[in-house]
């Protein structure tokens, strides 16, 4: 069944639209869509990592995505910049030294556009594997902190209070944002990742009215998205990236006619 | 590891230093369950701060704090709330404990908003919104209950009656309250204990004591020691930046 690179390339998706959909709403709510645009630029870092030390793509994005959000904790406390600009710092940076590296290795054929902006071809059973079980697995560990975390989010004092930990939550959350972007990078590619968090999360806002309905719209939104960008993928030769975050796209413009609606009526 | 069991709260020469500045220093206070305990003071003289101290929001104090207890409810002075979640009356309810919808129901009839149960929290005025935070940290039962200024913005009749009600929810639940108030009035009717501060604690005992205290009197004016809501302050001594105290 997983011989056609096009299942193969649905199921991956699929996998990866059930993680985005929730972790998109946190991203969104904590206003972390720059820090997500970080975390996925240093992930070319990762797989030139992977390459030279003929890894797996996955382990070593996830462990460079990490490294890249520690250090920007520490920078967070011993220097004087505004947070905007060392997310710029580390996101351009990163990217920067990831495509330097990938110039010297000139005995490795990189598929350039592929790791931007995604390749449905590239997607192998292997993959499938680490897509369902890492995506498993940061569902599960998102359900486990969903109380600190969400209480945070509200209110950090109160949170923090009433017993909930949010420093841990926060750091759990750090490091599923950095474990999403390892299992969906060659799904949606490293420039593109963060749209796939937040576009179906903003169009899942328009829809509903509390939290639970706007992770479930969210992770609907992802699913559509991906199939429909995956068969405009297929049918027109387009990158599979920016196939499913203009689907993603469409959908929020058509969110927006809802959104329309309710406010005419609360007038 | 307490030696008495009633002891809920208790601040050691408790302080919290910011910027080389002391928002608060030497601050000694238990609560135990079933009394209220109320911090009165001018502006800025580090109620919410102490109040925080014992809540143990702040990591880096002076002195150390004992919490005998992790079922704390709390209602801040200010929240700033990120309108742009989707968030329901019902769902800031359940936010740091589930609750069933009957004590959900229960306790946003005891504060008089259960009208507004299925409304957008951004919907709400500033009275409304108060209330609920007042029924949301009642709900869950708490040992401890730290309310900092609860009924701010909240009408003249509504403000006595919620008061009233924060007396009964501490015989009722036996909890301990720590309780933060301009308003004299009912500081001196229902509190067990007072604490007045001003950056370091000026005085402390029962009403009636701190109002016959001097450095009260002089906080507070002549006419506050009758019991007056009269809110006047006349500074007795200058706080430096290293926080002395000065004597003027």
């Amino acid at each position: 069944m997983f011989d056609d690179f096009f299942i193969r390339a649905l199921v991956a998706g699929i996998g990866v639209a059930f993680v985005t959909g929730p972790l998109g709403c946190f991203v969104i709510w904590r206003r972390l869509s720059y820090f997500g645009d970080t975390l996925a630029h240093s992930a070319l870092l990762g797989v030139t990592l992977a390459f030279t030390m003929e890894f797996n793509i996955a382990i070593s994005v996830f462990v460079i995505s990490s490294m890249i959000a520690l250090i920007l904790i520490q920078l967070q406390k011993k220097t004087n910049l505004p947070g905007d600009a060392l997310l710029g710092l580390l996101a351009h940076s990163s990217l920067a030294v990831g495509l330097v590296v990938i110039g010297f290795l000139t005995f490795i054929r990189f598929d350039i556009m592929g790791l931007l902006f995604g390749d449905i071809l590239a997607v192998s059973v292997n993959d499938l594997l680490i897509i369902w079980i890492g995506g498993a697995f940061i569902l599960l560990t998102l359900k486990f902190i969903w109380k600190p975390l969400f209480a945070s989010t509200v209110n950090y004092e109160l949170a923090e209070a009433e017993g909930l930990n949010p420093d841990r939550a926060k750091a759990i959350f750090t490091i599923l944002m950095a474990a999403i972007i390892a299992i969906s990078i060659k799904m949606v590619g490293l420039l593109l990742i963060t749209g796939m968090l937040i576009i179906p999360a903003a169009m899942a806002r328009n829809l509903s009215s509390s939290p639970q309905s706007m992770v479930i719209y969210s992770i609907i939104g992802g699913l559509l998205s991906v199939i429909i960008g995956l068969f405009t993928s297929l049918e027109f030769n387009t990158s599979s990236g920016p196939s499913i975050i203009t689907a993603a796209l469409l959908l929020f413009i058509l969110s927006l006619f809802k959104i329309k609606q309710s406010i005419k009526l609360k007038n | 590891m307490s030696t008495d069991q009633n002891i809920l709260v208790k601040l050691n020469d408790a302080g919290l230093q910011l910027n080389n500045k002391w928002l608060v220093k030497g601050v000694s206070l238990q609560v135990e369950k079933g009394k209220i305990v109320t911090l009165i003071g001018p502006n800025g003289s580090g109620k919410s701060t102490t109040a925080k101290i014992a809540l143990g929001i702040y990591k880096k104090i002076d002195g150390s704090v004992e919490k005998y207890t992790n079922k704390v409810g709390y209602v801040p002075q200010k929240i700033s709330i990120d309108w742009t979640l989707p968030l329901r009356v019902n769902d800031f309810m359940m936010l740091t404990e589930s609750l069933n919808k009957e004590t959900i129901d229960e306790a946003l009839s005891l504060t008089g908003v259960i009208h507004l149960k299925d409304k957008n929290l951004g919907d709400l005025s500033g009275g409304e919104f108060q209330r609920v935070l007042l029924a949301r940290a009642i709900s869950k039962k708490p040992d401890l209950l730290v309310l900092d200024e609860p009924v701010q913005g909240v009408d003249f009749t509504g403000e006595i009656a919620l008061y009233e009600l924060i007396k009964k929810i501490s015989d009722e639940l036996s909890c301990g309250i720590l309780l933060i108030s301009h308003d004299l009035h009912t500081v001196m009717s229902a509190t067990d204990h007072v604490v007045c501060l001003n950056g370091h604690v000026c005085c402390s005992g029962s009403p009636m004591d701190v109002a016959k205290n001097n450095e009260y009197k002089a906080l507070f004016g002549e006419q506050a020691s009758q019991i007056l809501s009269r809110y006047q302050h006349k500074h007795d001594h200058i706080h430096t930046d290293e926080g002395e105290i000065k004597k003027n």
